[in-house]
């Protein structure tokens, strides 16, 4: 019998267009794209040059600050001239598709791998990107220890698959990417959270489980390092997603760099689906003739975290999901659909609409309208009711607006991630930037221990 | 409604623009404008989609909730008017002379509501003019608020010295809207309780009696007092429990009396503007609470806390005042009013919920020792809310050390080990 955490809690926001049924295989996409701006503060190293071919697994570049970290191709092909932005930047490193030919590296036994072996095989064959770390919601450094490694084994926010859905098919290889994972943690294993009834994970061993029972965030798995172990200062916890957990246990097994996704397309835009396709794959070959364009938002990602990539990026690297939404720019006359309006239509966290009237079961079409203009915080207990955290969210974030890093750290700065504040910044009346504001605190608790 | 939004972004907004020639008054248009349509912002980063709440929506609904303390205010304005004059009594139905009644409370209510409004959004249009900002919406509910905690017969420049005094001080200097300390609307009464106590005293809780008692034309009918229930109460303040005074005074509180029960919770007894209806107060409350734009957390700690003093004081049984039921004592004077409209108030308020909870109760709890001990202040609720708003910062700051010692011993634990 599990432990079992109930949160209270949190907000599920019913989007239309959830993706169900068969998964639908996509054919392998002509370009493998890696944007080095979804690791955080990454500042990428190019290894090989634009022009030259590559093998599936070769190195495109490094971390600077820590030059053993790798970050492959998934494909094999001929390397492009890096897209750049303001300073040179890198924004993007793509791989045109050709040729064949894999790169080997010694393939590792699941039950008898050394932490040391795990260690040096993930950075070798590049599968230490996909670790992050907490505090500060970065990749870890290659040396570091973390007291633990939560996995969250659902994702709880708005459309976002299922864990049978993501893992369908993989659960050997996942199994053994929590072997993998064990490894490291000198006898420990990794903390798993299910989320309550759901049975696909019954026969894993390999963890300790325990299962959630709430609305969103329950899937974050802040919230579930939170309920299990919170963090202290100066402690460091891994966290890794479930299909990248599946990827590290058939890659290190298989000696080879494996990245393969599950992605939801949802959105009430789309034509929702399931697609099995891989890590890096572009934008446009994933929503291809499923999704209309006029007036819409693609979101790599979910409704409340996503990131805008244009047509030609690629998937976010850590994303399962694609959301898309018409966006909102009509203006909304004040009596009919603004903000005296009966508002039906209107999802709310406030009781302020009678939508919370309605059948649970309905599901909205919600656009990307800000809903009203930014002011000063105005209302109370808004965000504590859709924050599982024993931490006070607004104190948190004054003290970072007003930048006192021993504040910050006192109130619990370590414990948390941007996303995890992302159902705070949905329902504030007050339209304040949240997670930017929470990023930009972490950044400043990075720069100070540099 | 598309063609109305097309002709005021092609031929009303040019002129508030660029070279035009209003574009001194770009935030009075600004404010009218997004007041009509919601803009067609997009979110830009962060979260992709946003709740519908947003804050004209939340304010808006705060004054639905005023509205059945300001209809029957008016209402008893006139129903008190008459009462005064004689030409009705408390047997009589509440649907005599309705709309003589009306008209009379609306002759007191409206131009009160202008000038607190006038003054207020003239002084915010004027900084957010300045200061180049919008406006915040803040403004909407205390311009209400001010008006329904007034006496009635109060001079309506003294309302618009008030307001002033009170956007300026309360909440500008502390930065505009969502920064104030202090409650605006509260602070505006309190200015003129202190700086006109002279004029703020005296039967001005009823329509035109003191004009026509000075000018020998108005004979009160007999046995009719311009007294509100806190001032009758006071002057037993000091007399002995059986005295005369005291009992002369506790008659008018027993079944039957002016003061009765059922009178202080229904609101036909003299009073402010809008507070003498604890009924009224307990609607507005239902709506907030339904909507969870107030607290219900301050909204019941406050009632509970004024109960409890009200308890204490008949267990002391010191003077008359002690005597009134700790429930009848929360139906009179602006208890209900301010637990439910002032105290509430989440910037001046505390803002975590166990803060809540503390100062709710503490707020309630000095309402009714305010009022019994200092007869000289006979609201107590204004004074209690003001000190609480005073304390709120630091109840708060006690809840989050807590929270953070709670984080500090879990640290050392884990240290151990």
């Amino acid at each position: 019998m599990p432990a079992s955490v109930k949160t209270r809690k949190g907000l599920d926001i019913r989007l239309k267009g959830g993706a169900h049924g068969e998964t639908h295989g996509l054919a392998a996409p002509g370009r493998f794209s890696i944007h080095p701006t979804d690791f955080h503060g990454l500042i990428p190293r190019m290894a090989a040059k634009a022009g030259t071919e590559i093998q599936a697994g070769d190195v495109l570049f490094t971390d600077k600050k820590n030059p053993e970290v790798k970050f492959v191709s998934a494909i094999s092909g001929t390397v492009q001239e890096p897209i750049r932005g303001e300073k040179r930047r890198i924004l993007r490193v793509d791989v045109v598709a050709g040729g064949s030919g894999v790169v080997e590296h010694t393939a590792l036994n699941a039950s008898s791998a050394t932490g040391d072996q795990v260690r040096s095989a993930m950075l070798e064959s590049g599968f230490w990107p996909m670790l992050r770390q907490r505090p500060f919601d970065v990749m870890p450094t290659p040396t570091s220890q973390p007291r633990d490694i939560f996995v969250s084994g659902f994702d709880s926010a708005p459309l976002a698959p299922t864990a049978g859905q993501v893992l369908e098919g993989r659960m050997d290889v996942f199994r053994a990417g929590l072997a993998f994972l064990n490894a490291m943690l000198d006898g420990k294993k990794v903390e798993l959270g299910v989320r309550a009834g759901d049975d696909t994970f019954s026969q894993v061993s390999e963890a300790n489980i325990t299962s959630f029972d709430g609305p969103h965030p329950a899937g974050n798995v802040g919230v579930q390092i939170h309920n299990v172990r919170p963090m202290n200062k100066g402690e460091e916890v891994w966290t890794v997603t479930l299909q990248d957990v599946a990827n590290i246990g058939e890659g290190l097994s298989q000696g080879r760099y494996v990245a393969k996704r599950i992605v939801a397309l949802t959105g009430s835009r789309s034509q929702p689906a399931l697609l099995d396709t891989t890590i890096g794959a572009p934008m446009s070959h994933l929503i291809a003739d499923r999704v209309m364009m006029e007036d819409t938002r693609v979101i790599s990602g979910h409704a409340l975290t996503g990131s805008l990539r244009g047509e030609e990026g690629a998937l976010g690297f850590f994303d399962q999901q694609i959301t898309c939404l018409p966006e909102g720019h009509e203006p909304l006359f004040f009596l009919t659909k603004g903000w005296l309006g009966p508002g039906f239509d209107k999802f709310s966290a406030s009781r302020a609409f009678p939508t919370w009237l309605l059948p649970k079961g309905k599901e909205y079409d919600l656009s990307t309208n800000n809903n009203g203009e930014e002011r000063a915080f105005v209302v109370t207990g808004q965000y504590d009711a859709v924050f599982p955290f024993d931490i006070y969210p607004v104190q948190l974030i004054k003290s970072i607006m007003v930048g006192d890093i021993d504040r910050m750290e006192k109130l619990g700065i370590y414990e948390v991630a941007p996303e995890d504040f992302a159902l705070c910044e949905y329902v504030c009346t007050s339209k304040i930037a949240v997670q930017d504001i929470v990023r930009k605190g972490l950044d400043q608790m990075i720069e100070e221990f540099a | 409604m598309k063609a109305l939004h097309k002709l005021i972004e092609e031929r009303v907004k040019p002129n508030f623009t660029g070279d035009g020639k209003l574009k001194r008054f770009w935030v009075v248009f600004d404010s009218l404008e997004t007041f009509l349509f919601t803009p067609g912002h997009t979110t830009s980063k962060g979260v992709h989609v946003r709740d519908g709440i947003d804050l004209k929506r939340t304010m808006f609904l705060v004054i639905v909730a005023m509205l059945p303390a300001l209809l029957f205010g008016t209402w008893n304005i006139g129903h008190q008017y008459y009462l005064s004059l004689g030409e009705i009594t408390t047997a009589d139905a509440w649907s005599a002379m309705f709309l003589d009644k009306i008209i009379i409370g609306a002759i007191k209510v409206v131009p009160l509501i202008v000038v607190s409004y006038a003054t207020g959004l003239g002084i915010e249009f004027i900084i957010a003019g300045v200061n180049g900002h919008s406006i915040n919406e803040g403004f909407l509910v205390s311009g209400m608020l001010i008006p329904l905690i007034m006496p009635v017969d109060v001079p309506l420049w003294m309302v618009a010295v008030a307001t002033a005094f009170a956007v300026l001080i309360a909440k500008e200097v502390f930065g505009g809207t969502g920064m104030n300390i202090l409650n605006v609307a509260l602070t505006a009464r309190a200015f003129l309780f202190f700086a006109y106590p002279k004029q703020m005293s005296g039967e001005i809780w009823i329509h035109n009696v003191m004009g026509s008692k000075a000018a020998g034309t108005l004979q009160m009918a007999d046995g009719y007092t311009g007294a509100t229930a806190l001032g009758q109460l006071a002057n037993t303040v000091g007399q002995p429990v059986g005295g005369e005074v005291s009992t002369e005074v506790m008659s008018m509180f027993v079944d039957g009396g002016m003061f009765s029960f059922m009178n202080c919770f229904i609101g036909t007894i003299p009073g402010s503007v809008a507070e003498t209806s604890a009924l009224a107060a307990l609607l507005g409350a239902a709506l907030l609470i339904w909507t969870g734009i107030g607290s219900w957390r301050i909204i019941s700690s406050f009632i509970v806390g004024g109960l409890v003093m009200g308890v204490i004081f008949n267990a002391l049984g010191l003077n008359a005042y002690m005597t009134i039921g700790p429930v009848h004592q929360i139906v009179m004077g602006g208890f209900m009013f301010g637990a439910v409209f002032m105290a509430t108030d989440p910037v001046s308020a505390a803002q975590t919920n166990t803060g809540k909870w503390v100062y709710g109760f503490l707020g309630g709890f000095f309402s009714i020792m305010i009022r019994v001990f200092n007869p000289a202040y006979p609201e107590g609720v204004m004074m209690a809310i003001l000190f609480m708003n005073v304390m709120a910062p630091t109840i708060d700051h006690y809840v989050i050390e807590s929270n953070i010692r709670r984080r500090e011993k879990r640290l050392a634990q884990a240290a151990i080990a």
